[in-house]
C-alpha cells in the first residue's frame, strides 16, 4: 500500500509547528540560567501561539478533509474552535504572568506544559478516530494536572492536583472501557465506520448503548457535569489562580469538541439513548451549581460551582439534537470561556503579594476603589446571570430558543427556574462591589497590558452582547456541512 | 486441540494472577503475581503471532517496569490496615454495583454482536512473514499521527516529573576553605553609630 505521506502532513502543520515550537522552548529554557531573564520564555510561547493561529487560520480546507486513514479531520468547526483555544491560550497566559511573577512561580515549565495542554486541545478538537480522542485528553490532562501541583509547597494546592490526578484517570478508565466495547461491538476504531455500523446494524443498539454510557461518563467528567463534577470546586479553588483561569477555560472548548465528536460524529443514530442521559446530567448540572454555589463564600469555588451550572445549560444545545442546537451550545462554550477568563482574571487583577483576592469581601467596595473595572466585572457578573444586553443572555436565549423548537418546553422551562436561582449569587457581587464599604483602600496594581487587555475582554462581553449574530452566524457555518 | 489447551492454561492463568494482584495481602507478592500475569498475556500475544508485542511487553514491563515497581513497594513502608478501614461499611454498595455491571456486561458479552464468529479468522502467516517489519510500517505510515502524540504525552511526563520532583536545595553544607581563608573583617563585623540610651531614673 502507498502512504502518501505529504498530504496527509499538509493538514496537520498547525498541530506539528506547535509541538516543534513547544520543544523548543523547552530546549531554550534550559539555557535560562538568570532568574530574572525568565520572561523570555513567556515571548516566546505567545509568539507560538501567534504563529500557531496564522497557520491554523492559512492551512484550514473549505471542505472536511481527513488525513491519516480517517484519524484526523479538519473541517470548519475544527478551524474555528481551535483559534478560539489559541486566543484564549493566548489572554490566559498573559494575565497569568503578572501572577506567577508575585508568587514565585513563573518557571518555563508553566509556559511549555501550557503549550502542551494547548496541543492536546487542538488534537482533541480535530481527531475523527476513538484512539485520536483519547490521546488528545490524555495530552491536556496530563499537562493540566502538573500545573496544577505547580505550585509544590502549597498544601491545597497539591491536595487539588491529587483529587484531580485520581478523579482524572478513573474518568480516562471509564472512557477507555467505553471505547473498547464500541471496538469489540462495530470493529473499527473510526468514528465513521462505528456511525456507519449503528446505521446498518440498528438491532445491535443494545450493546452499542452499554459503551455509549462509558464514554458519557468520560465525557461529562471531563466537562465538570454533575454527578461528576466532585472534581471541580477543589481543583478551582486549590489550584493556584492562573491554572484555575486555564482549566476554567480553553478546556471547556476541547471537551465540547470531544462530546461533538463522539455523540454527533460516531453515533449519531443512537441520539435516542444519548439524549436521555444527557438530560439527567443537565438537570442534575444546573441544580447542584447554581443551589450549592449560593452558600459559598471564596470566589474561586463559587465560580467552579457555576460552570458547573453553565455546563448543564451547555448540555441543552447538545439534548436539542439538531445542527441549530450544537451551534447554539458552541456558541455558548465560547461566551463561557470568554467569561470565565474575565472573572478569574479579575481575581488575578485585585490579587498582590502573598494575597489572594479569592473572598466574596475582598470585592466589597470595588466601585469606590477602582470604577472601571467594577463595571468590567458587573459587565462580567451579569452576561454570566443572563441579564439581555449582556452576551451571556444571548448565549442562554440560543440554547433555548432550539429545545423549544423541538417541544422540549418543560426542560428550557426547568432550565429558566434555575437560571433564576442562580442569577443571586452573580447579583450579590455586584452589590457587594457597589453598595458595601470596602475592607482596604489599597489601589490596584497591575501592568498596563493586564489592565487593557481585561477590559477588553469586558468590553467584548459587551460588544457581543449588542451584535451577537457576528459570532452566531460564525458558529452555524462552522457546523452545517 | 493442543493449542486450545495452551490458550485456556494461559487464559486461566491471567485471570487468576490478576485476582491474585488485589487479593494478596502482602504488596511484594501483588507485584509478583503482577509479573505472572504480565508473561502469561505475552503468552497469549505469542498464539496470535504478535512476536514484536510479546517479546516488548516481557522486556519492557516485566524487564524495567516491574522491576522498578518492586523497588519502589520495598522502599517504602506501606502500612495496609489504614486503606481497609470501612471496607465492611462500603461493601453493600460495592457489591449492588458490581452485581449490576456484572449482569450489563454479560448482556454485552454473550451478545450475538461480541461472540468470536463476529471477527474474521485469523490466517496464520507464512514462515517469511514478519510481525516487526508490519508493526513498523503501520506506526511510521497510517499510525504516524498517533504515534507522534504518544510520545508528546511521554515528553509531557517527563517534564512533570522533572518539574515537581527536582528541587535545587542545597542539601550539602560543606565549608569552602578559599572563601573562608578570604574573609575580611567588614563582612562579618558591622559597626553602628547610635545615640547613648539612657534609662529613665
Amino acid at each position: 500500500m502507498e502512504f502518501d505521506m505529504v498530504n496527509n502532513l499538509i493538514l496537520v502543520v498547525p498541530e506539528l509547528t506547535l509541538l516543534i515550537l513547544a520543544c523548543l522552548a523547552l530546549v531554550i529554557d534550559t539555557f535560562i540560567k538568570n532568574p530574572a531573564s525568565r520572561g523570555g520564555i513567556y515571548w516566546f510561547t505567545q509568539t507560538s501561539l501567534i504563529v500557531t493561529i496564522c497557520l491554523i487560520y492559512f492551512y484550514c480546507p473549505h471542505q472536511p478533509t481527513v488525513a491519516f486513514e480517517n484519524s484526523f479531520i479538519s473541517d470548519p468547526m475544527s478551524t474555528v474552535l481551535k483559534m478560539f483555544i489559541c486566543l484564549i491560550s493566548f489572554v490566559v497566559f498573559l494575565y497569568s504572568r503578572d501572577y506567577l511573577k508575585e508568587n514565585d512561580l513563573l518557571k518555563g515549565e508553566y509556559f511549555i506544559l501550557g503549550l502542551f495542554a494547548v496541543l492536546g486541545m487542538m488534537v482533541m478538537v480535530s481527531a475523527y478516530s476513538l484512539l485520536t480522542v483519547y490521546l488528545g485528553l490524555e495530552l491536556l490532562s496530563l499537562s493540566l494536572y502538573s500545573m496544577v501541583a505547580m505550585h509544590r509547597d502549597s498544601q491545597p494546592a497539591t491536595e487539588a492536583a491529587m483529587k484531580y490526578f485520581v478523579l482524572g484517570a478513573l474518568a480516562s478508565g471509564m472512557l477507555l472501557y467505553g471505547m473498547s466495547i464500541l471496538y469489540g461491538v462495530t470493529g473499527s476504531l473510526q468514528l465513521t465506520v462505528v456511525a456507519e455500523y449503528i446505521v446498518q446494524q440498528s438491532d445491535a443498539n443494545h450493546f452499542l448503548v452499554f459503551g455509549l454510557a462509558f464514554v458519557i461518563v468520560g465525557v461529562a467528567f471531563k466537562l465538570g457535569a454533575a454527578p461528576f463534577h466532585m472534581w471541580i470546586p477543589d481543583v478551582y479553588q486549590g489550584a493556584p489562580t492562573s491554572v484555575t483561569l486555564f482549566i476554567s477555560s480553553a478546556p471547556k472548548l476541547a471537551a465540547f469538541a470531544m462530546a461533538m465528536r463522539l455523540l454527533v460524529d460516531g453515533m449519531f443514530p443512537l441520539l435516542g439513548d444519548w439524549q436521555g442521559m444527557l438530560i439527567i446530567l443537565s438537570i442534575l448540572s444546573m441544580a447542584t451549581g447554581n443551589i450549592i454555589a449560593i452558600s459559598q463564600t471564596n470566589i474561586k469555588r463559587m465560580l467552579a460551582y457555576s460552570t458547573i451550572a453553565h455546563v448543564g445549560f451547555l448540555l441543552l444545545g447538545l439534548i436539542a439534537g439538531s445542527r441549530a442546537g450544537f451551534a447554539g451550545s458552541m456558541f455558548y462554550v465560547i461566551i463561557y470561556a470568554l467569561m470565565s477568563m474575565g472573572s478569574f482574571g479579575m481575581i488575578i487583577l485585585l490579587g498582590r503579594k502573598g494575597f489572594e483576592a479569592d473572598n466574596l469581601d475582598d470585592f466589597k467596595g470595588l466601585a469606590e476603589r477602582s470604577p472601571w473595572f467594577a463595571f468590567i466585572m458587573l459587565c462580567l457578573m451579569f452576561s454570566m446571570a443572563g441579564v439581555p444586553p449582556f452576551v451571556g443572555f444571548w448565549a442562554k436565549w440560543f440554547v433555548l430558543k432550539e429545545l423549544v423548537a423541538v417541544d422540549m418546553v418543560w426542560l428550557a422551562a426547568l432550565a429558566v427556574l434555575f437560571s433564576i436561582i442562580g442569577a443571586y449569587y452573580y447579583l450579590r457581587i455586584v452589590k457587594l462591589m457597589y453598595f458595601d464599604q470596602p475592607t482596604s483602600m489599597l489601589a490596584i496594581k497591575a501592568s498596563q497590558q493586564m489592565r487593557l487587555v481585561l477590559s477588553l475582554n469586558g468590553l467584548v462581553i459587551l460588544a457581543l452582547g449588542l451584535v451577537p449574530n457576528v459570532l452566531m452566524a460564525l458558529c452555524i457555518s462552522a457546523l452545517t456541512r | 486441540m493442543f493449542e486450545q489447551i495452551i490458550f485456556y492454561f494461559f487464559a486461566a492463568l491471567l485471570v487468576l494472577s490478576a485476582a491474585m494482584v488485589i487479593t494478596v495481602r502482602n504488596p511484594v507478592f501483588a507485584a509478583l503475581f503482577l509479573v505472572l500475569s504480565f508473561f502469561s498475556s505475552a503468552a497469549i500475544w505469542l498464539m496470535l503471532e504478535a512476536e514484536f508485542l510479546a517479546i516488548v511487553l516481557v522486556l519492557v514491563y516485566v524487564g524495567a517496569v516491574m522491576v522498578l515497581f518492586l523497588f519502589v513497594v520495598m522502599m517504602l513502608d506501606i502500612n495496609l490496615s489504614p486503606l481497609r478501614e470501612g471496607f465492611a461499611r462500603y461493601l453493600p454498595v460495592g457489591i449492588v454495583v458490581a452485581l449490576l455491571m456484572v449482569v450489563a456486561m454479560g448482556l454485552v458479552v454473550r451478545s450475538n454482536y461480541f461472540g468470536a464468529g463476529h471477527y474474521y479468522a485469523s490466517v496464520p502467516h507464512e514462515a517469511g512473514y514478519s510481525n516487526t517489519t508490519e508493526l513498523g510500517n503501520m506506526l511510521y505510515t497510517t499510525y504516524l499521527y498517533q504515534f507522534e502524540i504518544a510520545g508528546a504525552i511521554l515528553l509531557v511526563a517527563i517534564i512533570a516529573a522533572i518539574s515537581l520532583t527536582l528541587r535545587r536545595v542545597k542539601l550539602n553544607k560543606a565549608m569552602k576553605p578559599e572563601e573562608q581563608v578570604a574573609v575580611k573583617r567588614k563582612d562579618r563585623v558591622r559597626m553602628v553609630k547610635m545615640a547613648p540610651e539612657k534609662r529613665e531614673p
